[in-house]
């Protein structure tokens, strides 16, 4: 197994004026070019803990390593920081400058990337996300799809290893989650980027290779998709839901119906449906 | 309704002036007020006037567009010409009106500080009509970072002022959906008077406040998340430089400051 860029042992956290740990006690570990996902209802704590895993929080217990750096460690900050990227969930409240470049340019600013340097990997950035026809846009008149992949290209010029995406589709419309999903799995692929994707929407977790199930802080179940969702009613049990065909496949196989597990998509339901027949 | 406000008055063509770097267009502006108060008499002002509309040309910016500009300022202006006119004490009577009159002297400092007005003004807007808000801010940092040294936070300043510019058009939409939400709820914007009209605005406040204060925490956080720690060790993506054209300029300052000064003398 590949090394591991993201090592979270046993870490706790609490928000100063709330008694309650919003994460209690995760341990987890995401190997280098991996594509995870951690799944979760509102307030399940998986903000927190994408906040935990690039400095933003500290754990109040347990430990927090970003390629073997300790995020309790000052002096890891920034290094932490350039190497796990973070996407969150508002387009409109993360891009700072008025132009889209000169916004990509931000991050390699604050990190001080020489000037001469800069105009190419802004180009690169850019044109990996297929933003580059927008460079000298202002983010206001992009669609909430487009800003995401802008703020995408931000966090990738600075060459990060990992990206964690903290809900950044559950603002889009269907067509601009699409466009922001497919963009992050061509990063995955094609530059070997390691993506924590954080959601609560099943489809998308659905396509990732591991899913992380968090409920009131915990991560209560791993596993591959087919693995996880399987488990129709566990599922059930954390307010989340599977996706429909996992869900028909289950409502068959309790019908007596001798459908195999982890049917995820309708092509798979399909091919399923057309072997039985025969 | 709000969506079509334009930030700045910014004319966006290609010219001498727009290409000029923000620095030295801050340091002409500074030095044209300065050279406008010592004008100590009308003959000074011709260097000036001469200076503007040489710099109006180079500008290609219509020469309309600067008087615009003028127009809020109309009141005032009709208003120091006047008092002007009648309040001043002088030897030389130009015109008799039996209770009052009017002497050389009030004409000629009506004159004066109603032409000194009308400069300002269209030196300022000069600058503002040549240069898009953000290199102004780009520029105002790079002039004020020596004051640094007297603990002057001018790149937190600029910083604002950029988050201040991309923030806007935001928050005029917000204000846009918040306004349509509160009027399909039976708000009334528009009747009443002054008061009842500002009363009515406390709804559209208080949401867009609300939100704006969680923007600013998300926006914080992000920018955190990608490494921002103050201008301490900062690179930039657009450097300014100081072509031929920006000494130029500042020649025909020197030769403008000359003139108004000379020119004072020799009357």
């Amino acid at each position: 197994m590949a090394q591991a860029i993201i090592e979270l042992k046993n870490v706790s956290y609490a928000y100063e004026d709330e008694g309650t740990e919003a994460v209690k006690n995760v341990s987890l570990s995401i190997p280098q070019g991996a594509f995870h996902a951690i799944l979760g209802q509102n307030g399940s704590g998986k903000s927190t803990l994408a906040k935990l895993i690039n400095g933003l929080y500290l754990p109040t217990k347990g430990s927090v390593q970003v390629c073997g750096m300790d995020t309790a460690e000052d002096e890891n900050t920034w290094e932490i920081r350039r190497r796990a990227g973070m996407v969150f969930q508002n387009p409109d409240n993360q891009l700072v400058a008025t132009v889209v470049e000169e916004d990509v340019a931000f991050g390699l600013e604050n990190i001080g990337v020489p000037t001469g340097e800069m105009p190419a990997r802004i180009e690169q950035a850019l044109s990996d996300v297929g933003m580059l026809d927008f460079a000298k846009r202002a983010p206001h008149t992009l669609s909430g799809g487009q800003k995401q992949r802008v703020a995408i290209a931000g966090v990738l010029a600075m060459a990060p290893e990992a990206i964690i995406f903290d809900e950044s589709t559950a603002m889009l419309d269907p067509k601009g989650r699409k466009e922001v999903f497919s963009a992050v799995q061509r990063l995955n692929e094609e530059k070997g980027i390691t993506v924590l994707w954080i959601t609560h929407f099943m489809e998308e977790a659905a396509l990732c290779q591991q899913v992380h199930v968090m409920h009131e802080g915990e991560i209560v179940l791993s596993g591959t998709p087919q693995e996880v969702f399987a488990d129709v009613e566990r599922i059930q049990s954390y307010r989340l839901d599977a996706p429909p065909m996992a869900r028909l496949a289950h409502a068959l196989r309790s019908q007596g119906m001798p459908i195999r597990e982890g049917i995820m998509t309708i092509r798979e339901m399909q091919e399923e449906v057309k072997r039985l027949c025969k | 309704m709000l969506k079509n406000i334009t930030l700045g008055q910014y004319y966006p063509v290609d010219s001498l002036v727009h290409r000029l770097d923000p620095r030295i267009k801050i340091i002409l502006l500074i030095a044209l007020i300065v050279a406008i108060f010592l004008a100590g008499n009308l003959l000074a002002f011709v260097p000036v006037m001469l200076f503007i509309g040489f710099a109006s040309m180079l500008s290609s910016v219509p020469f309309k567009l600067l008087l615009k500009g003028l127009r809020p300022l109309r009141f005032i202006l009709i208003f120091t010409f006047v008092l002007n006119l009648f309040f001043l004490q002088g030897e030389e009577i130009l015109l008799d009106l039996g209770f009052m009159s009017i002497k050389k002297e009030a004409l000629i400092s009506a004159v004066r500080f109603s032409l000194r007005l009308v400069l300002l003004v269209m030196g300022s807007s000069l600058l503002t009509l040549t240069t898009p808000p953000i290199v102004l801010t780009d520029g105002l940092e790079r002039l004020l970072s020596p004051l640094r040294v007297i603990h002057f936070p001018a790149h937190e300043m600029a910083m604002m002022m950029s988050i201040a510019l991309r923030f806007i058009p935001t928050l005029l939409e917000e204000a846009d959906k918040i306004m349509k939400a509160q009027t399909a709820r039976g708000a009334d914007f528009e009747s009443g008077n002054l008061i009842q009209r500002a009363r009515a605005m406390v709804p559209l406040l208080v949401p867009l406040f609300v939100s704006a204060f969680r923007r600013a925490g998300d926006l914080a956080m992000a920018m955190e998340a990608r490494c921002y720690h103050g201008g301490e060790g900062r690179t930039r993506l657009r450097v300014l430089k100081c072509k031929a054209a920006d000494f130029y300029s500042l020649f025909a300052l020197a030769a403008l400051i000359a003139a108004v000064v000379l020119c004072g003398k020799v009357y």
